[in-house]
C-alpha cells in the first residue's frame, strides 16, 4: 500500500480545518502562543505528503518495522455462531499491538524532518504512549508521555513498557486524572517547549491540522482493508465497524469507504455502565456541540460548558470528546454511532477469545460487540470489523472482571 | 465602562495600570467578591474575574487548582455575573477572563448581554484567536464591550496586526512562552514583543503571564501600559486577606516606581 496525499472529497475539512464549514466541526480553538507551531506543522506536513521520498520512507518503515499491511482475517467459527460473515482487520498484529503505531511513525518521521529533537504525547490506555515511546526510540528522540494517574494504575504494564523504551512518564493528578487531563497537561508542556518539541497527538481530535493529519497517517487501515476485501471476496462489505473514543482507528478505517454509499458505517462508543446511568463515554450519542482540546465537536458537558467526566472499562475510550470528523459524519448521517456497554464489550472479548483464539483489546471488543449486535439484522451479510488492538494490556482488567484464577465457590474448580 | 478609562488615568499619572485576576468562587463566591474588593481598595486599576473551566490550557498549576476548587464548590456561570456586578459597582473596570467553551455554551449573545447588564467591561479569551470567534466580536461591538485577545512571543507580525485590529480596551501580551505562574517575565524578554505590537496599534498594552513581584512590576512598567498579575494573587489569598492587600500594595507601588 502506497501512502500519498489524496484528492479532496466532500467529507474532508477545508483549509482551516472545518468539517462542514465554520458552522460545523473542527477548526482551531487554541492559544495564540501555539498558532505559529500549528501553522508550521501544517505546512511541514503538507510539504512532506507531497514529497515522494518522505512517503517512500514512511511506507518502508511501516512495512519493515511495523508489520503493515495487517491481514484481513475471516473469523469463521465466530461467523458460524452469529450468522453473518465477520472479517477482522488485524491491526492487533502490528508492532506494539495496535493501529497506533501507524500514526506515531508518521508524526515522528515528520518531527525528524522538521528538525525537532523532543516529542511529547498523551495516553489513556497506554497504547499511544507505548507507540510514541517506540517511535522515539526508533528515531532517537527524547520522549515524555503524559498519562492520568488513574490510568497509570489500571495500565501499569504499559507504563513499564514506556519506561523500558526510555520515555519519561508523567502521572497527571488534575481533574478526573484520565485521558482528557493528560491532553491538557501535554498542551501546557507544548506552550512552553514548542520551539524544539513536537506534540505527537494520539487521536484524530484536537486543533487543525491534527484531525486530518492523524487520519491520513491511519488511513492505510481502510485503504488496505478495502483492497483486501475486494481481492479476497470480490465485493465490498455490507457494513464496516470500529470503536470510537477519540476515533483514530475508526476514521482510519472509514475514510476509504466514505464514498462507497452502499457500505454502512458504524462507530461504537463506550456505553460504560449503560447510557441511562450517566456513567459512560458515549460522546456523539449523548454529547452536545462544544469546544474541547482545540476543536468544535460533540462534548460530554453540563449546562455551563464544563466537561462531564466520562466512564468506561476501557481507558482508551474513556474520553468526553471525539474527533470532529466523526461529529460531522454523524451530523450528516453518513455514519451511525451507538453505545456499547462495558458488559457487552467484555462478553465479546471472551467470545472472540474462545471461538477464534484471539484476545482483543477492550477497545476493539466494543467494535466487535457492536458487530455482533448488527449481525442479528444482517444475516448472511459481510461485516468488516477493525480489530484495532490486542488485549495483552487489558489482562489485569479481564482478570478482575471475569474473576480469572479464582476457585469457584461451589465446585472448587479454578476458572 | 471600558478599561481604557483606567489606562488613561494611569497614563495621566505617569505610571502603568495594575490589573489583578482571581477566579470567581475562590475560595467561595462571597469570598471572591470580598477578595476582589480588597484588591480594588489596595490599588488595582482593573479587575479580571476568572470564570472557572474544567479543562484550561493556559492556566498553570496554582490557578488550575484554585479553579478546580471553585468548580468543586459549585460555582456556576450565573455566579460569575454576580461577582462582576459587585466588583464593577466599585467603579473599577471589570473584565471576565475564561476559556471559550463556557461562553459558547452559555450562548455568545446571551453571555455578552448578561456581561453588559452586570456592568462588565469586556472579556479576555486566552484560548481563542480573533479569526475563530467572529460571533463574539459582533456581539461585543454591538454592546461596546472590550475584546481582549492575546499576542505571544511566537506570533508573526502579520498575526499581531490582525489580533490588535480586533482588540478593544487593551492588548494582552504574554510575557513568556508558557502557562501562568511558572516562569518569571523580564522586561528584556518581553521588549521585542511589545515593540512589535506597538507598531500595529494605539491601544494600551498589558503584560501578563509570569509577573508576580513589585520589582518585576516596576521593571515592566517602563515598557508597558499595564501589568497583569494572577497566580501571585491566588497564592497570597491562600494566606488571607491581609496578605492579599499587602501584595496588591507592593505591586501598586511597583507600577508607580518606574
Amino acid at each position: 500500500m502506497t501512502t500519498h496525499l489524496h484528492a479532496p472529497t466532500p467529507y474532508d475539512a477545508d483549509a482551516r480545518g472545518w468539517f462542514g464549514g465554520p458552522e460545523g466541526f473542527g477548526g482551531r480553538f487554541m492559544p495564540e502562543a501555539l498558532v505559529a507551531a500549528l501553522d508550521e506543522l501544517t505546512v511541514a506536513w503538507q510539504d512532506a505528503m507531497a514529497d515522494p521520498a518522505f512517503l517512500a520512507e514512511f511506507d518502508a518503515i511501516l512495512r519493515d518495522y511495523a508489520g503493515v499491511p495487517s491481514s484481513l482475517y475471516f473469523a469463521e467459527r465466530l461467523s458460524d455462531k452469529v450468522g453473518a460473515r465477520i472479517l477482522l482487520k488485524r491491526e492487533d498484529l502490528n508492532h506494539t499491538g495496535a493501529h497506533k503505531i501507524r500514526n506515531v511513525l508518521g508524526q515522528a518521521l515528520l518531527t525528524k524532518r522538521m528538525g525537532k529533537t523532543r516529542v511529547i504525547a498523551e495516553t489513556g490506555a497506554g497504547q499511544h504512549g507505548v507507540a510514541s515511546a517506540t517511535a522515539a526510540a526508533y528515531f532517537g528522540l527524547d520522549c515524555t508521555v503524559y498519562m492520568g494517574s488513574v490510568d497509570t494504575k489500571r495500565q501499569a504494564l504499559n507504563v513499564a513498557r514506556m519506561h523500558l523504551l526510555g520515555a519519561k512518564v508523567v502521572a497527571v493528578d488534575s481533574g478526573s486524572a484520565t485521558l482528557k487531563d493528560a491532553i491538557n497537561e501535554a498542551l501546557r508542556d507544548w506552550v512552553s517547549s514548542v520551539d524544539h518539541t513536537a506534540y505527537l497527538f494520539g487521536t484524530a481530535a484536537g486543533p487543525h491540522p491534527f484531525p486530518t493529519m492523524v487520519r491520513e497517517f491511519c488511513r492505510g487501515i481502510g485503504d488496505e482493508a478495502r483492497a483486501q476485501v475486494l481481492e479476497q471476496y470480490g465485493a465490498l462489505p455490507d457494513a464496516i465497524v470500529a470503536c470510537v473514543g477519540g476515533g483514530s482507528n475508526a476514521i482510519g478505517l472509514f475514510t476509504a469507504f466514505l464514498e462507497d454509499e452502499d457500505v454502512a458505517i458504524y462507530g461504537f462508543e463506550a456505553g460504560g455502565d449503560g447510557f441511562e446511568t450517566g456513567r459512560h463515554a458515549a460522546t456523539i450519542h449523548a454529547g452536545e456541540r462544544g469546544v474541547l482540546h482545540g476543536a468544535r465537536t460533540f462534548v460530554l458537558q453540563d449546562e455551563d460548558g464544563q466537561t462531564v467526566e466520562s466512564h468506561s472499562i476501557s481507558a482508551g475510550l474513556d474520553y468526553p470528546g471525539v474527533g470532529p470528523q466523526h461529529s460531522y459524519l454523524a451530523d450528516i448521517g453518513r455514519a451511525t454511532y451507538e453505545p456499547v456497554t462495558d458488559a457487552e464489550a467484555m462478553d465479546a472479548m471472551a467470545l472472540l477469545a474462545r471461538t477464534e483464539g484471539i484476545i482483543p483489546a477492550i477497545e476493539s471488543a466494543h467494535a466487535l460487540a457492536g458487530a455482533l449486535r448488527l449481525a442479528e439484522g444482517r444475516q448472511g451479510q459481510t461485516i468488516l470489523v477493525n480489530l484495532s488492538g490486542r488485549g495483552d494490556k487489558d489482562m489485569g482488567t479481564a482478570l478482575e472482571y471475569f474473576h480469572l484464577g479464582e476457585a469457584d465457590a461451589e465446585t472448587g474448580d479454578v476458572e | 465602562m471600558s478599561v481604557s478609562t483606567a489606562f488613561e488615568k494611569a497614563r495621566a499619572d505617569g505610571r502603568a495600570a495594575l490589573i489583578g485576576y482571581l477566579p470567581a468562587g475562590y475560595p467561595d463566591v462571597d469570598g471572591s467578591i470580598e477578595a476582589l474588593k480588597a484588591m480594588v481598595a489596595a490599588g488595582c486599576d482593573v479587575i479580571e474575574v476568572g470564570l472557572a473551566y474544567s479543562d484550561p490550557v493556559m492556566d498553570g498549576p496554582v490557578i488550575q487548582a484554585a479553579v478546580q476548587h471553585a468548580l468543586e464548590g459549585g460555582v456556576r456561570t450565573d455566579d460569575v455575573f454576580r461577582v462582576v456586578e459587585a466588583v464593577a459597582a466599585t467603579g473599577t473596570p471589570t473584565l471576565v477572563m475564561t476559556s471559550w467553551n463556557p461562553v459558547e455554551r452559555h450562548g455568545v449573545e446571551r453571555f455578552a448581554q448578561r456581561l453588559h447588564d452586570a456592568g462588565g467591561a469586556g472579556l479576555i479569551t486566552p484560548d481563542v484567536t480573533p479569526e475563530v470567534v467572529p460571533e463574539w466580536i459582533a456581539a461585543a461591538d454591538a454592546r461596546d464591550l472590550d475584546k481582549v485577545f492575546l499576542v505571544a512571543p511566537s506570533s508573526t507580525d502579520e498575526r499581531i496586526a490582525m489580533t490588535t485590529s480586533n482588540c478593544r480596551g487593551f492588548v494582552y501580551a504574554t510575557g513568556i512562552m508558557g502557562v501562568t505562574g511558572t516562569t518569571q517575565a523580564t522586561a528584556a524578554g518581553v521588549a521585542p514583543l511589545i515593540a512589535r505590537t506597538r507598531l500595529t496599534t494605539q491601544l494600551p498594552i498589558g503584560v501578563g503571564v509570569g509577573v508576580s513581584t513589585g520589582a518585576q512590576a516596576a521593571e515592566l512598567s517602563e515598557h508597558v501600559d499595564g501589568v497583569i498579575v494572577g497566580t501571585a494573587f491566588v497564592r497570597a489569598l491562600d494566606s488571607g486577606l491581609p496578605a492579599l492587600t499587602a501584595l496588591t500594595e507592593e505591586l501598586a507601588a511597583g507600577v508607580r516606581r518606574a
